[in-house]
């Protein structure tokens, strides 16, 4: 299990999101704190890819030993490529939640909703609180 | 006031005092005037417990059941015989709850029958997964539906008028919420026209739905008409009746990814139509959706053997409005039957039981063929139940069969118009050969006084 930290080049979303964004494409994951809450992640439903996914809306599913979680998109886009190493080691959601075990690649069609995201420190504050 | 009534006129005052209203009228002020009945309820007085009793019984009178008729109704439900042991194990206090087992350490015994009856089905259909059982057949195709447009993300369902026409129509009903678009196919010499079926399936198509043996009793060439559905990348789902399955190729070997059905004819008897359950068997690829709960078998700390409600987290306690089925959980007694029936006819004489229906409807079919004014309504092959055409009012001719004491079968007409003429007749083990000899005569008895115009 990975430790809590939170890289500073990631954006964040309150429902515990992360976007790491290059340009007009972005790679999608959950966070550190998502993980540890969910417990032994042992299957991911990803979408299609060339699926629309709306910012705020649920894209996939993880499922834990404690419970099924529904992903909300940070942002909107087009899935462009799911991460297939998760079919087989769904763990290393848990191993490596902001590298390794990301879950899309998205064309964004709205980048500027970046701006709505938090940083490193606000998503910090917001799990303090 | 009754005793049966828990709130009493102080009981009411007082609530109604703690909401500050000073009527049961004047709670339901809100509702607009023209909505409102504006008088009582026209409910006619009260009766003692015993009236009641007597009033009910003599109600439950007017019934007729299948242990006071001859009966060769089937059309879906059949009366098989339910051996004593059935209730014997059923009737057991242990059984009785509805609870679903999430507590393991104290629930083996309820896990362990969910683990055996699943193994049985599973091998039945052969394939690989089973549900601890559904609510009743119908809404287990339903379900299947729901499943197949999660699997595809595609929304159209293809359905074989073969399929039972409460599925079918069930079916319909689900697919209004589930956004999905049902296309039918006809049949063609009872069974579904391939040609139909595979000009119907698409790319759009999210599967293919099929019945073996159909509603009128045709066995269908699963494997052949799946085909389109395999081409096109489409689930292909059959229903099936179990007492068939020891005698007919499963649809696990017929490329079915799910095989499910009605389980009643398994240790359940016809009850006035319920309650009963359905069974539903899939392919692991399917697992994950699969609607309903499944008992895992597992180890406990010192290496006993155990079982355990296996992809627990996907149950409807976490997440209901993604629930793949609310309504099984009190089936579990009900395929609880099913599991004892099987036991007791075991392995070989599940398939002699089968055997004997063919045998028996064979003959049945030869004996009412061979009746004046009554044909076969279709040549194809069939397991336990067959179709035929009378050359007079269907209804007629049933109502003087009954009253010699014969539900003679299943008028077609009141779900397929096109077969206004049809009656479908299905035997079990529980129909001898005197009771068939019975059912031809007076069949032709009765068809031959409908086409003289003899009054009944």
């Amino acid at each position: 299990m990975s430790d809590a930290t939170y890289p500073e080049d990631l954006r964040y979303h309150e429902e515990h999101d992360w976007a790491r964004i290059e340009g007009d494409q972005a790679t999608f994951g959950i966070t550190w704190y998502a993980q540890d809450s969910l417990g032994e992640v042992v299957f991911f439903d990803p979408p299609e890819v060339g699926a629309e996914i709306q910012k705020d809306s649920s894209y996939a599913e993880v499922e834990s030993v404690k419970a099924v979680s529904d992903v909300i998109a940070p942002m909107s886009g087009e899935i462009l490529e799911v991460n297939d190493v998760l079919q087989d080691s769904p763990e290393r959601i848990n191993e490596d939640p902001h590298g390794e075990g990301w879950l899309v690649k998205v064309r964004l069609t709205s980048p500027e909703e970046a701006q709505q995201l938090l940083g490193v420190e606000e998503y910090r504050k917001l799990l303090d609180n | 006031m009754t005793r049966y009534t828990s709130a009493t006129p102080d009981d009411r005052r007082e609530m109604l005092d703690a909401i500050g209203v000073s009527s049961v009228d004047e709670l339901f002020e809100q509702i607009p005037e023209a909505l409102r009945l504006g008088r009582p309820l026209a409910l006619p007085d009260g009766m003692g417990e015993a009236e009641v009793y007597e009033r009910l019984a003599a109600l439950a009178q007017r019934n007729a059941d299948a242990e006071e008729e001859v009966c060769f109704v089937g059309a879906g439900m059949y009366d098989h015989y339910v051996p004593a042991i059935v209730d014997a194990i059923t009737s057991r206090s242990e059984f009785l709850t509805p609870y679903t087992p999430y507590q393991p350490e104290i629930s083996q015994g309820g896990l362990q029958v969910m683990f055996e009856f699943q193994t049985a089905m599973s091998e039945l259909t052969a394939l690989p997964v089973s549900s601890a059982g559904l609510y009743e057949g119908p809404s287990s195709v339903a379900s299947a539906g729901y499943l197949a447009m999660g699997a595809t993300k595609r929304h159209k369902f293809v359905v074989s008028r073969g399929v039972h026409p409460h599925s079918r129509e069930t079916l319909r009903t689900y697919s209004i919420g589930y956004g999905a678009e049902v296309v039918e196919v006809g049949l063609e010499g009872g069974l579904t026209d391939a040609a139909a079926l595979a000009g119907a399936v698409d790319g759009e198509t999210a599967a293919v739905f099929l019945q073996s043996p159909n509603f009128l009793g045709a066995v269908e060439d699963v494997e052949a008409l799946g085909a389109a559905a395999k081409e096109h990348g489409a689930l292909l789902i059959v229903a099936c009746d179990p007492m068939t399955l020891g005698i007919l190729k499963p649809p696990g070997e017929c490329g079915a990814d799910i095989a499910l059905g009605e389980g009643q004819p398994l240790g359940n008897r016809l009850d006035f139509g319920g309650p009963s359950f359905g069974f539903f068997c899939a392919t692991e690829a399917q697992i994950r959706r699969m609607p309903g709960r499944i008992a895992g078998e597992t180890e406990d700390v010192d290496g006993r053997r155990g079982f355990v409600l296996a992809l627990q987290t996907r149950e409807q306690h976490i997440r209901r409005e993604k629930a793949t089925n609310n309504i099984c959980t009190a089936q579990a007694l009900n395929a609880l039957g099913a599991m004892v029936h099987l036991a007791w006819l075991g392995r070989e004489g599940f398939r002699e039981l089968g055997e004997l229906l063919v045998r028996r409807t064979a003959y049945a079919r030869e004996r009412l063929a061979a009746v004046g004014g009554v044909e076969l309504l279709h040549e194809a092959s069939v397991a336990r139940e067959f179709a035929v055409r009378l050359d007079a009012p269907v209804g007629r001719v049933l109502d003087r069969l009954a009253e010699r004491g014969i539900a003679a079968g299943y008028p077609l007409g009141r779900e397929y118009p096109e077969l206004e003429d049809g009656l479908l007749v299905a035997i079990t083990e529980r129909r001898t050969k005197a009771q068939i000899d019975e059912l031809a005569e007076a069949l032709a008895a009765a068809v031959a006084a409908e086409r003289e115009g003899v009054a009944a």
